[in-house]
């Protein structure tokens, strides 16, 4: 015991003395003030880094003994989301100004992560030119605006016109219904073998990809939906969800798609925009409005060709039911975190990061939809890719994700759904099931709705 | 600090004896014990990185601990973990770092040098190296199916037919060295009359293993076992580099679990439950050691 208490007073000494010298670091007079920056930079995605830093220098030189402190993050989307979401757990680690996922936002108001923005959206009299859809895009649930949307996005066709061509597709391709997309497809195996005719995402390794750039486009277009906006549930049961899953079983059972193993390779994306579109080894792909972005001058993929080679066709209604097309939305915003010590100073660097030239620069640079007004109609804009006007029409039939704070849970199940159709684990209706359940489970009996 | 009025010359020695090892115990206690004391805590809560949850966190109770049982995925990942532990660290790493080891001594210094570095190639290089070097070996277009193409055979895509096999076979590769370097030090331990006394007996090579060298080496085996069990258990960086625990859940064991649940679905809670069970299965394979070769020392 005696050994015991000496371990014990040995240990509080050498804590003090820590303490003591922990105390003693000089603390720095804070006259100048540091605002700190969080956003994502890959090595196919600069646009926005590009962005903070113009915006750091035009900042700076306007506010004298402010350091802007870009901290950016090397990490997909995915671990883009987790590690802001450490971050924020800590006053210490919090940013001031970030870079946030539309479909993320109404689940991090409820964390606490977002200051509210409607008292100095008020005094801001640019927040007028901002279209006023995509202003939803940052409302809590509680109707007050958290978030500035940087663009938005749409997804669409994108068909290599050469493949086509081969296969005898007369041109502009527009597919009507999905029929139309396996008639064309089989076409397209049936005249060069080796070929991936029509590619959709599927499985957990493309993550958000897989839903928003294949799942969904089906599963809206057949007249069911995730969720009822009205009811405020989740939809089970719905045949929709299983002729979806059944698409893909085809496209995949086929191979009309790629093989299942590619699919669950969370690269393959890159393979579709850096290989096999430019070579013409892939005859169309569903994939979102930014595509361009990888092509242009200055992509990570420049093609040249593209504007030649590639054409935009509406993801088509199961039946060619109305509207005749579906088209999903997401985009990103800029947020102020709620731990901030300088609120104000961190508003006014987000009102510069999306200035008009800014937000030019960014819109042109990320094939992004812009969501001013005032860019919108700018020639620069308009001139950016040859494919603006028919990502920007898709607006008219786009959809929204249901962003809950549940959503990120079930976009896995769902994925889940894909992951065991396309690798033959389970029929269409057993994963549609499971999907039932998993659900179930994650939001309680009480969200949810058979339909 | 305190010192006593009447010093204890003894006592005092012994006090700054202990001196020394304090910083490594503090930080110990920081930097370990603490991580895993909040984890366990934050396993009886609803912990999450987003939502309200991430705001206020409410303590659940048991209700992370009773999710698992009705959990499809958590029973399947449980098995795999068991699987991967035993197939590639108990019988693979143990085994063939023991008969290398045991054929080393037979063979000349040359041989010996030369398969001692290539075995201890794979163990020297960084986590994340090996399971890179694994996955280029495996993958679809991977030196395994080139140099099965140079004999005309079609090889399977590896990581998506049997990615079990594929991450036990990597672990064992990078592993087997550990265990090898234990058993040479273990074996060049054993007495060489004790041997030559059985060889005089009659006994022939396999009995003189069994009933002489491996009696012998049998603390050196617990604590290899034991070391090496813990090690894979928590073996994360080779599967999730190599496979990333899919396709369909076929790879993923317990710490790609935690891992997917905690930071990619944001649900701490759960995360930290399967974390601690991770730890309860660590506990019970180390009791079990310490019992299996406890009986012959004692």
């Amino acid at each position: 015991m005696r050994r015991l208490a000496r371990i014990g007073a040995a240990l509080l000494g050498v804590v003090g003395l820590l303490a003591s010298a922990a105390c003693s670091t000089p603390s720095q007079a804070n006259d100048k003030r540091t605002i700190k920056i969080v956003y994502q930079k890959t090595d196919s995605f600069t646009a926005l880094d590009k962005v903070f830093t113009d915006a750091k220098r035009e900042f700076e030189a306007a506010n004298a003994g402010v350091t802007v402190d870009l901290q950016p993050i090397q990490a997909n989307d995915d671990d883009y989301g987790t590690k802001l979401a450490l971050a924020q757990r800590s006053p210490d680690t919090a940013p001031d100004v970030f870079y946030e996922d539309t479909f993320k936002v109404r689940s991090d108001v409820d964390a606490g992560y977002l200051l509210k923005l409607d008292g100095q959206l008020a005094t801001w009299d640019e927040w007028s030119k901002f279209n006023e859809g995509a202003k939803a895009a940052g409302r809590g649930d509680d109707g007050g605006i958290y978030a500035i949307p940087l663009g938005t996005d749409t997804r669409a066709i994108w068909y290599n016109k050469t493949v086509l061509q081969k296969a005898g597709i007369p041109l502009p391709w527009q597919p009507k219904t999905w029929d139309d997309i396996l008639t064309a497809a089989r076409k397209m195996k049936a005249a060069e073998s080796g070929i991936v005719p029509f590619n959709m995402y599927a499985g957990k390794a493309t993550g958000e990809g897989t839903v928003m750039q294949s799942f969904y486009e089906l599963l809206y277009g057949t007249g069911s939906s995730l969720y009822s906006e009205n009811d405020k549930k989740w939809v089970l049961g719905s045949k929709g969800f299983t002729d979806s899953l059944q698409f893909l079983k085809t496209l995949y059972d086929e191979k009309l798609a790629v093989t299942p193993a590619e699919a669950l390779d969370s690269n393959v994306w890159k393979k579709v925009f850096g290989e096999w579109l430019p070579k013409g080894k892939m005859g169309a792909t569903v994939e979102g409005s930014y595509t361009p972005s990888f092509w242009q001058k200055g992509g990570s993929y420049e093609w040249a060709g593209y504007a030649q080679d590639m054409a935009v066709a509406k993801f088509p209604t199961q039946f060619g039911q109305d509207p005749g097309g579906v088209s999903m939305s997401g985009g990103w915003t800029l947020a102020v975190g709620a731990k901030t010590k300088s609120p104000d100073l961190a508003f006014k660097f987000l009102t510069t990061a999306v200035n008009k030239k800014n937000a030019l620069a960014f819109d042109v640079n990320n094939s992004q939809i812009a969501v001013r007004t005032d860019v919108a109609s700018d020639p620069v804009y308009q001139a950016a890719n040859p494919f603006v006007k028919d990502v920007s029409d898709l607006v008219a039939v786009t959809h929204y994700r249901p962003a809950t704070a549940d959503y990120p849970k079930i976009s896995l199940a769902v994925q889940q759904a894909t992951e065991a159709v396309i690798t033959g684990k389970q029929s269409p209706a057993e994963a549609a099931a499971e999907y039932d359940a998993s659900v179930k489970k994650l939001v309680g009996d009480a969200k949810v709705i058979q339909k | 600090m305190p010192v006593p009025d009447s010093p204890d010359r003894g006592s005092l020695r012994r006090w700054f004896r202990l001196l020394p090892v304090v910083p490594s115990i503090l930080l110990l206690v920081l930097f370990m014990l603490a991580p895993v004391a909040w984890s366990f805590y934050a396993s009886f809560t609803d912990a999450a990185l987003s939502g309200r949850a991430a705001l206020n966190p409410q303590w659940i109770g048991l209700d992370n601990y009773v999710r698992m049982l009705t959990d499809s995925v958590f029973p399947l990942s449980a098995w795999l973990t068991v699987v991967f532990v035993g197939a590639s660290a108990i019988l693979g790493q143990n085994a063939l770092g023991l008969v290398i080891a045991l054929l080393m001594t037979k063979s000349g210094g040359a041989t010996a040098s030369l398969v001692g570095t290539a075995v201890v190639a794979a163990w020297v290089l960084p986590e994340i190296v090996a399971a890179f070097a694994a996955y280029a070996y495996f993958s679809q277009d991977g030196t395994l199916n080139q140099l099965l193409g140079m004999f005309g055979v079609h090889g399977a895509n590896w990581l998506y037919a049997f990615p079990l096999a594929a991450i036990i076979l990597a672990n064992v590769w990078r592993g087997t060295a550990f265990s090898m370097l234990v058993y040479r030090a273990a074996l060049s331990q054993v007495p060489r009359d004790v041997s030559e006394a059985a060889l005089m007996d009659g006994a022939r090579g396999w009995q003189r293993l069994a009933f002489i060298t491996l009696p012998i080496i049998r603390g050196s085996i617990a604590t290899n076992l034991m070391l090496i069990t813990l090690q894979t258990l928590a073996v994360f960086t080779l599967i999730w580099v190599m496979t990333a625990g899919g396709p369909s859940n076929a790879s993923t064991t317990l710490p790609v679990l935690a891992y997917q649940e905690a930071f990619k679905l944001g649900d701490i809670g759960y995360g930290t439950a399967i974390a601690s069970v991770l730890i309860l299965i660590g506990m019970v394979f180390g009791t079990v050691y310490v019992r299996l070769f406890r009986r012959v020392n004692p």
